[in-house]
């Protein structure tokens, strides 16, 4: 049995969500978005996969398929079936979740799907299944949102065709202002808020929730306010998207060096007599080991670039928002 | 073998044979392990929490720390449960839903070694005795499955516990004077950790014994065997699974081993914890 144990401090405090210059709890204002980052491919078994911190959210989801269905009854005639499991740990929030779905995360995984749904080219692959885990490490408010945008993500990594990345972000109502990307406090203490997942290039709303009040007009200065906002995850998303990319391309174009650079090696040693066998493979053995350091370095090479890059990103984002501001 | 994905009869073979003639298929010697990383306080919403990644094999362990009621017959010790995830996200081997037996005897392996190992001492949890114990709840997270999920998962689970932090109270006494309610306090102390308890897991393969074995090795051994030794060197917990079978030599040799890499791993347990690592890189070579 748990016992819950109220905290006593913090409860009585009271958190100021807005002040009247329209700074936010945390100092941002009423259109700045948290800093959001993505990380595509950092799961090994999976087809593809991507992480979104977003604030403190933390979520990652990986993509199986296109694959055998399972159950068979499931399967669409004409179309792949696009199955979303969304779940989060139990560490994820203050108190420790059960770790048994609840049936809040069995309704997002039925609306993320559907979400993602429009932005597949679903019918190339008929009676098979996409499956898309999500997985929320930590949780923070708009997880639904980071988790459409790194599963839409995750799914362009593992090759599937893609008409467009869908990408989310929520608004809300704090005493009757619209502001964008609400956190856990301004959630559960808020008036309103207001997921919304969209795709960029058909411009089309692929998932549309609201929780809360919002009178008509705020309803839809918020809807204004998210447009542009989406917009601007969507240029990350892709950035990320190429980033990994552009490190596969780099590496393949120094390989072929490598190679002709062995070559030359294998060239210069004179064969060695069939009877001297184990020496050389002895040899071969020891050249492996050195390999390794080689490529390590090599690839620490790339993964320092790939900070930098990172780092740039977020520089010429946090730019791009406050031109965007001016 | 049930509890990996399938392997061609040419891969079977290859790795066999190259076990035959003293080598694996990664380059490894036999007694050798993966890189090791580890990576604490990855989730700030935990009390304590790591990432340990073996290979490419990643586990993410969470420590959740709560006011709860100690069992009836045990009035004088705090609780500390473990449960395993085996998470679709991980493994296309991996379905969604409760743990089933294969999750659950990791759970409980991790759970032997840190409890016998007296990893955490169970009085230094109690707060009103025979009323209110802490209860740790240390959750544990297969994110990416490339084999041995035993060892990663225990040593997650010890990175975890090792930055847990718990939070200070205060006890509110009644009239009488007797402890009634408790009070949280915001500030917090590390817990008191007495032991770390080390896996080593051994998986054979036809008579070849290799240690940390990766997934394809795995899902063509015969018998696994997995022993948790302390600081002192001993044996605190010991799990032989599948349905292969060991000799008296073989156990014994393998507890020599084990004895050894799990020194090794305690002496630069520091040196590979890395706060500000980069628990999605890949980073294998060691």
């Amino acid at each position: 049995m748990i016992i819950s144990v109220k905290k006593m401090s913090k409860d009585k405090e009271e958190v100021v969500l807005i002040t009247k210059d329209g700074i936010r709890h945390d100092g941002r204002k009423k259109d700045d978005l948290r800093d959001i980052s993505f990380h595509v491919g950092v799961l090994d078994r999976a087809d593809g996969s991507a992480l979104i911190t977003w604030g403190r959210n933390k979520i990652l989801a990986a993509v199986y398929g296109p694959r055998e269905l399972h159950p068979k009854h499931m399967a669409l005639p004409d179309r792949a079936l696009i199955r979303c499991e969304y779940r989060m740990a139990t560490f994820s929030v203050p108190d420790r979740k059960s770790p048994a779905p609840k049936r809040r995360e069995r309704e997002i995984s039925k609306i993320l799907a559907e979400a993602l749904e429009p932005s597949v080219f679903n019918y190339l692959y008929p009676r098979s299944v996409i499956d898309v885990y999500i997985n929320v490490l930590q949780a923070d408010g708009g997880t639904r949102c980071a988790a459409i945008a790194v599963a839409s993500l995750a799914l362009a990594d593992a090759g599937i065709p893609l008409k467009d990345l869908v990408v989310g972000c929520a608004a809300g109502n704090l005493y009757d202002q619209a502001v964008l990307d609400l956190d856990d406090v301004e959630d559960k203490e808020g008036q309103g808020d207001m997921p919304l997942a969209y795709l960029p290039h058909i411009d089309e709303i692929v998932l549309l929730q609201s929780d809360g009040v919002f009178s008509p007009d705020l309803y839809k200065t918020a809807l204004d306010m998210l447009i542009p906002a989406c917009k601007k995850i969507y240029k990350l998303q892709r950035d990320a998207l190429k980033s990994k990319y552009s490190q596969i391309t780099e590496e393949v174009a120094d390989a072929p060096e490598k190679e002709a650079k062995s070559k030359e090696k294998a060239k210069k040693e004179p064969a060695k007599p069939a009877k001297d066998g184990k020496k050389e493979a002895k040899k071969k053995a020891d050249d492996k080991k050195e390999k390794p350091s080689e490529k390590e370095a090599k690839k620490r090479k790339f993964s320092k670039k790939s900070d930098k890059k990172t780092d740039d990103e977020k520089k010429s984002s946090t730019k791009k928002e406050k031109d965007d501001k001016k | 073998m049930t509890n990996a994905g399938l392997i061609s009869l040419v891969e079977r073979e290859h790795i066999q044979s190259l076990l035959d003639h003293g080598k694996r298929t990664d380059g490894r010697s036999f007694e050798e392990f993966r890189k090791i990383t580890i990576i604490p306080s990855y989730i700030q919403k935990a009390e304590g929490s790591a990432m340990a990644k073996l290979g490419k094999s990643k586990v993410l362990a969470g420590v959740k720390v709560q006011i709860g009621n100690p069992f009836p017959d045990t009035p004088n010790s705090g609780v500390v449960t473990t449960t395993v995830e085996l998470v679709p996200i991980a493994s296309p081997d991996f379905e969604s839903g409760p743990p089933r037996a294969r999750a659950i005897e990791i759970a409980r392996v991790t759970d032997r070694a840190i409890r016998e190992s007296k990893a955490v001492n169970p009085e230094s949890l109690v707060i009103i005795p025979g009323k209110k114990v802490w209860v740790l709840f240390i959750d544990l997270y297969v994110l990416d499955y490339d084999g041995n999920l035993f060892d990663a998962c225990i040593l997650a689970a010890v990175a975890a516990l090792r930055n847990a932090q718990i939070p200070d109270i205060k006890i509110i006494n009644d009239a009488e004077g007797n402890p009634e309610d408790v009070e949280l306090l915001e500030t917090t102390h590390p817990l008191l950790m007495d032991h770390i308890p080390i896996s080593c897991t051994f998986a054979k393969i036809g008579k070849n014994i290799i240690v940390d074995p990766i997934l394809k090795e795995e899902s063509i051994l015969d018998a696994r065997i997995t022993l948790a030794f302390t600081e002192e060197n001993k044996i605190c917990a010991t799990q032989k699974g599948e349905s292969g079978s060991f000799s008296l030599d073989e156990i014994k040799k393998c507890i020599d081993i084990a004895s050894e890499r799990t020194k090794e791993i305690r002496s630069k347990l520091d040196a590979i914890t890395d706060p500000k690592g980069n628990p999605w890189s890949d980073d294998l070579k060691s």
